[in-house]
């Protein structure tokens, strides 16, 4: 067999085997064909499905009209789904703007704004609806914006006022949480102020327009903005969101109380409580301000030029006193932890260890802060309850800074002392060594 | 005569008489370089502190990680003259370390490991891997922040070493992670298994240097005189014995040894973490061999080196044969040991400025 023959053999062979193989790849070509051409018949039917003539022509025209069409595709509604037939009707399919804008297909338009909280209540205000996109969230914010000031406004006619657009836009309204929503913690205070801080707009209803420059000064808005806690309360944690209003005189406590519980407590069982409502005093806002709530120091307390007791106290009367009395304790007790701190630094950087003392000194820290939330009782005895452990507190940590400083001073007694005999006894094993050595033979050589 | 009369009891049962006359018999010795002889008896010296101070330490540190910062806490302000205690075991390690070195390197550079003296210089490089295991265990041993992250970088880098690594790591720490498991094991090290090996070590080191004597450099074998071993050497070290005494005394009273903060696991490693002085220089060159090199692992390589540069310390006897027949040979291994000295100190130094 030559090499020609040999090859064409192994030719017949190659065939003999991909032949079966060649009658496969017809078979699955035939299916592949099927298979794509259902694919692209079921593509267009759900494109066809999906289509939004109202975007696809909005998006083409300039200006005001088109805005709505570019800005849904940031919208919550669209990403859950919905789409601009599910608010306005109509019927997106159509391309004909005629048979698209079909009030027999249920084409609303452009709602008044009067109807607007009722238009977007359509859909929020249905319980079991919304359980389909979150179960958690609420189902009346119709009837809270109805008792807000808005709300009630509103119902007179009068259009100026918020309603649901104004706070959460129109078209590319954003989930809450979501750091771009107008209504997320940090954007809060500006969204309010787009209204708020307009002299113009509020002059109709006669309220101040310098909330917000004075909630930028507050130790609520460093919290929320220098370190960004966003639990830290912007407008609505007191006013309410939805339901937004003033707390009147009688609440303003209860607002406060919502974060400064403890301080609210005390404050309702204090002399001050009967005193204020009394006078019609705000209760908390009367010393603390309301939007340009400082971080209270201590001066507040006491009888001095910046505390706010005497504002109403006066020389000689109790209150005067009390508050002279509860601010020395507290000043007692701060030089008290101060003392300690000294000395404990002292004796820990001269190597001493103090950590124990150390940490035990965070209990009259503590009771400084706890005292200085007791002040709300306006009774020095109830004040006296932490200061006393907390002083007795302080007073052990100094004796035990004391003591390590003694410690330190035997220390360094007993090492001169030491060192003294330990030298000593080396100069007299070196005398001795002297001694025998002079007394030896001097020493080989080799 | 009751004490005579016992002295000779004993003398007939061990021999006493004998061993003092060859006591008396033996000489060092006495050249320009004879001041080196000294740091094998103070690094020895060294050692008996820490046995008796960490003897007395045992008796009230509580080795668990619930209880271990605490009881030296305990020790630290509570014990009379805990502190001292402390302080002295913490200082006289590094002090040891220090001599220890010192020890090593006049030996190298007197070339003083050559015949018959190559298993007392094997002998010695073991001691030193064990006093440095005695420092890596007993660093953990207060169970503080520093001690807890320098151990888990400590051990993450013995991990890295090819095929044994993961294993290592898990005997080293008891698991895969830096826990009350490790501080146990590292106590049972420190206290156990350290001081039975050094224990048998120190006896076979100073075994063979009364065997074979101390060495003569080359160049002083012809002109040297002699000192007696007893008393003259021996007094001479009891001086240095009791300056040590003196120094570690200073140093427990003036610089106390830190307690720091308690270790926790789920902490953020502090900033500035470094391991004991004498891991420093290698730590620092860790540092700075790239990620990659070629294709094998910059960490992975730096260690081999480290772990070969110890194999090599140990069969130094074996390779730097007759200096004087080969004294070029010997040359190279002096300037080796020079830039060996010069790299310690530089990357000890960048380490600690770092």
């Amino acid at each position: 067999m030559n090499k020609k023959q040999s090859l064409l053999g192994a030719l017949k062979a190659g065939c003999r085997y991909w032949r079966p193989l060649g009658e496969c790849w017809g078979r699955a070509t035939t299916l592949l064909l099927f298979a794509g051409a259902l694919i692209v018949v079921s593509a267009v039917n759900s494109a066809a499905q999906n289509k939004s003539s109202c975007i696809e022509c909005h998006t083409r025209l300039e200006g005001k009209i088109g805005d709505p069409a570019r800005s849904i595709k940031d919208d919550i509604h669209l990403s859950r789904g919905l789409s601009c037939n599910d608010c306005h009707g109509g019927d997106p399919t159509q391309d004909d703007k005629v048979a698209a804008k079909d009030p027999r297909k249920g084409y609303l338009g452009r709602p008044r704004t009067v109807d607007i909280p009722a238009f977007c209540g359509k859909c929020h205000n249905d319980a079991s609806f919304m359980k389909k996109f979150n179960p958690a969230l609420r189902v009346d914010q119709e009837k809270e914006y109805a008792s807000s000031v808005h709300g009630k406004l509103l119902r007179t006619g009068n259009e100026k006022v918020a309603t649901c657009i104004s706070c959460h836009g129109v078209h590319g309204i954003r989930a809450i949480s979501d750091a771009l929503s107008s209504v997320y913690p940090l954007n809060v205070a500006d969204t309010c102020a787009k209204c708020h801080s307009e002299s113009a707009r509020m002059a109709e209803f006669k309220i101040p327009t310098d909330q917000y420059d004075k909630y930028k000064r507050s130790v609520h808005a460093k919290a929320l903005y220098e370190r960004q806690d966003l639990s830290a309360p912007t407008c609505n944690d007191c006013h309410g969101n939805h339901g937004a209003t003033p707390p009147g005189i009688a609440s303003v406590a209860n607002v406060c109380g919502q974060c400064h519980a403890r301080q609210a407590e005390l404050f309702q069982a204090s002399a001050h409580k009967v005193a204020f409502d009394n006078l019609g005093f705000g209760e908390c806002i009367k010393c603390h301000n309301n939007h340009e709530i400082a971080a209270p120091t201590d001066e507040f307390l006491g009888t001095g030029d910046k505390s706010v007791c005497i504002s109403c106290h006066k020389q000689g009367d109790k209150g005067f006193v009390v508050a002279g009395e509860m601010r020395g304790r507290i000043d007692g007790l701060l030089v008290q932890i101060d003392k300690s701190q000294g000395i404990l630094d002292r004796a820990e950087r001269a190597g001493m260890e103090v950590s124990r003392p150390k940490f035990e000194l965070r209990d009259a820290i503590d009771g400084v802060t706890h005292a200085r939330v007791l002040i709300h009782t306006s009774s020095t005895l109830e004040v006296d309850k932490v200061i006393g452990p907390a002083s007795s507190v302080a007073e052990k940590t100094y004796k035990a800074g004391e003591d390590a400083l003694a410690e330190l001073n035997f220390r360094r007694k007993g090492l001169v002392v030491s060192l003294f005999f330990i030298l000593f006894l080396a100069a007299v094993v070196y005398l001795k060594l002297r001694q025998i050595e002079s007394r030896q033979t001097a020493p080989t050589a080799q | 005569m009751r004490i005579a009369s016992f002295g000779r009891w004993l003398d007939e049962r061990l021999s006493i008489s004998t061993i003092a006359r060859t006591a008396q018999k033996k000489e060092v010795p006495l050249h320009r370089q004879s001041i080196w002889y000294y740091f094998g008896g103070m690094t020895l010296f060294l050692f008996v502190v820490q046995v008796v101070t960490g003897i007395l330490l045992l008796l009230y540190y509580r080795p668990s990680a619930e209880n271990a910062f605490e009881s030296v806490q305990f020790i630290m302000t509570e014990v009379k003259f805990g502190w001292l205690i402390r302080s002295i075991h913490s200082w006289s390690a590094n002090l040891m370390i220090l001599t220890l070195f010192i020890h090593m390197f006049s030996v190298y550079f007197m070339t003083a490991y050559n015949r018959p003296r190559e298993l007392t210089w094997v002998s010695g490089v073991v001691l030193l891997f064990l006093s440095v295991g005695f420092g890596f265990s007993g660093y953990l041993l207060p169970w503080n922040e520093v001690s807890f992250f320098a151990t888990k970088v400590g051990t993450d880098i013995a991990g890295d070493i090819p095929v044994v690594g993961r294993t290592m790591l898990r005997f080293l720490r008891g698991g895969d992670e830096v826990t009350g498991a490790t501080l146990t094991r590292f106590f049972g090290f420190h206290v156990a298994v350290l001081p039975a090996l050094a224990t048998v070590f120190i006896g076979g080191h100073v075994l063979l240097v009364q065997l074979h004597g101390m060495h003569v450099p080359a160049r002083y074998e012809k002109n040297y005189r002699r000192m007696k071993f007893f008393p003259n050497f021996i007094m001479r070290d009891l001086i240095g014995w009791i300056l040590a005494i003196g120094v570690l005394a200073a140093l427990a009273a003036i610089f106390p040894w830190e307690l720091g903060v308690k270790a926790d696991a789920f902490a953020p490693a502090p900033a500035g973490i470094k391991p004991e002085w004498y891991f420093l220089f290698m730590f620092q060159t860790l540092k700075y061999i790239p990620a990659k090199i070629l294709f094998f692992d910059g960490e992975v390589i730096g260690i081999l080196f480290f772990t070969l540069a110890g194999a090599a310390l140990l069969v130094i006897p074996f390779i730097n044969r007759s200096p004087e027949q080969f004294p070029r040979r010997n040359k190279i291994f002096t300037v080796i040991g020079v830039i060996a000295i010069l790299y310690i100190a530089v990357m000890t130094v960048v380490g600690y400025l770092a």
